[in-house]
């Protein structure tokens, strides 16, 4: 279980904006309300409220959104 | 870089897709995806199907064996497929519009025949890629580009309409619902037979915007908000059940699967020699 949280932990918000079409479904469906829509495309807008749990991966069409680790930027 | 998941099992150069903004069948997708990767399935030994249409755009993006095929036929040339190399894990991947009208056909007999074949229908209650005509699944009474002053056709139950023809697996998930569609795939994948999983997706270009259905996030919340899973629904009335969408594994069963049936055959001419 500690490792398991230690790799959650480690986890990144990652947006790719090149793929965003700004249809704000991870906005919306943000239960911490880390993400906004600015002229059509996803911004974090309070990262330090992100409790990484995925929801916006999940949710987006367009695959714009994800937890990453370091490695993936 | 993207996530994992989509590294490994996308296509990364055809991204982004061509679906509308705030389309789901993206979302669906990822699911199935998913899905895969939860029952770790050698990507070689999948074969994805899909006939025509906005959701069959599909395997054009998907990293394993695919096929397009001509519109309603994804079911007749995945039965090819299945019958030639039994080993193959097939997935058709099909539309509303596709599998039910004009495709109908091949999905009865698919069903009827309990062929092992995993049917996942991205049903967003439309033509989407042809410009917005109603479908058979279109609800009662809502507009398509056909149907300006609304449509008269009583709109298909899909999941009962395969279980009264003989399949062995049936669910029925949202495009909210995503981690309920992996694992009704998963379930479908593992089942024996055929299994039939229909996803409602929103279409907030077409039947979003002839039926003022609202913004993407609306749409969404109205599959959040109009969902039961089956088995709260079995204490409820058909009355209180009216308008609602009811979710979840919905019919299981185990019947003779089609492709063994026929091995049985090939084997008892065999011994006869």
């Amino acid at each position: 279980m500690a490792t398991s949280l230690k790799i959650k932990n480690e986890k990144k918000l990652i947006v790719k904006s090149e793929w965003c079409k700004g249809c704000g479904i991870c906005a919306a469906f943000c239960p911490k309300n880390v993400l906004s829509i600015e002229n059509e495309i996803v911004k974090i807008v309070d990262i330090d409220a992100c409790i990484k749990c995925g929801q916006c991966e999940m949710r987006c069409p367009d695959y714009a959104i994800y937890l990453g680790g370091k490695d993936d930027e | 870089m993207s996530s994992r998941l989509i590294n490994e099992y996308l296509r990364e150069d055809k991204l982004p897709h061509i679906w509308c903004p705030g389309c789901s069948h993206g979302i669906t997708m990822r699911a199935i995806v998913k899905a895969i990767d939860n029952l770790n399935i050698e990507k070689n030994n999948i074969c994805i199907v899909s006939g025509i249409g906005c959701s069959s755009r599909a395997p054009g993006y998907m990293d394993f064996n695919t096929l397009h095929t001509t519109h309603g036929r994804a079911l007749a040339f995945a039965t090819g497929i299945k019958m030639a190399n039994p080993k193959l894990k097939v997935i058709v991947i099909t539309g509303d519009g596709d599998c039910a009208a004009i495709g109908g056909n091949h999905l009865i007999h698919a069903a009827r025949r309990n062929i092992d074949i995993t049917t996942i229908v991205f049903n967003n209650n439309i033509y989407g890629m042809t410009g917005g005509q109603y479908s058979p699944t279109t609800p009662q009474g809502e507009r398509g580009t056909t149907a300006p002053f609304g449509n008269i056709d009583k709109n298909f139950n899909l999941c009962n309409l395969v279980k009264a023809a003989g399949a062995t697996y049936t669910g029925r998930s949202t495009a909210y619902h995503v981690n309920m569609i992996t694992k009704l795939v998963e379930e479908g994948i593992k089942n024996k037979g055929f299994s039939f999983i229909e996803t409602l997706s929103i279409c907030p270009t077409y039947y979003g915007r002839k039926n003022k259905k609202g913004n993407v996030v609306d749409m969404m919340n109205y599959l959040k908000n109009n969902s039961i899973n089956v088995k709260a629904a079995e204490k409820l009335s058909d009355e209180q059940l009216k308008d609602k969408i009811i979710v979840g594994e919905l019919y299981k069963t185990q019947e003779p699967e089609y492709t063994e049936e026929y091995k049985k055959i090939i084997e008892s001419f065999q011994k006869e020699r």
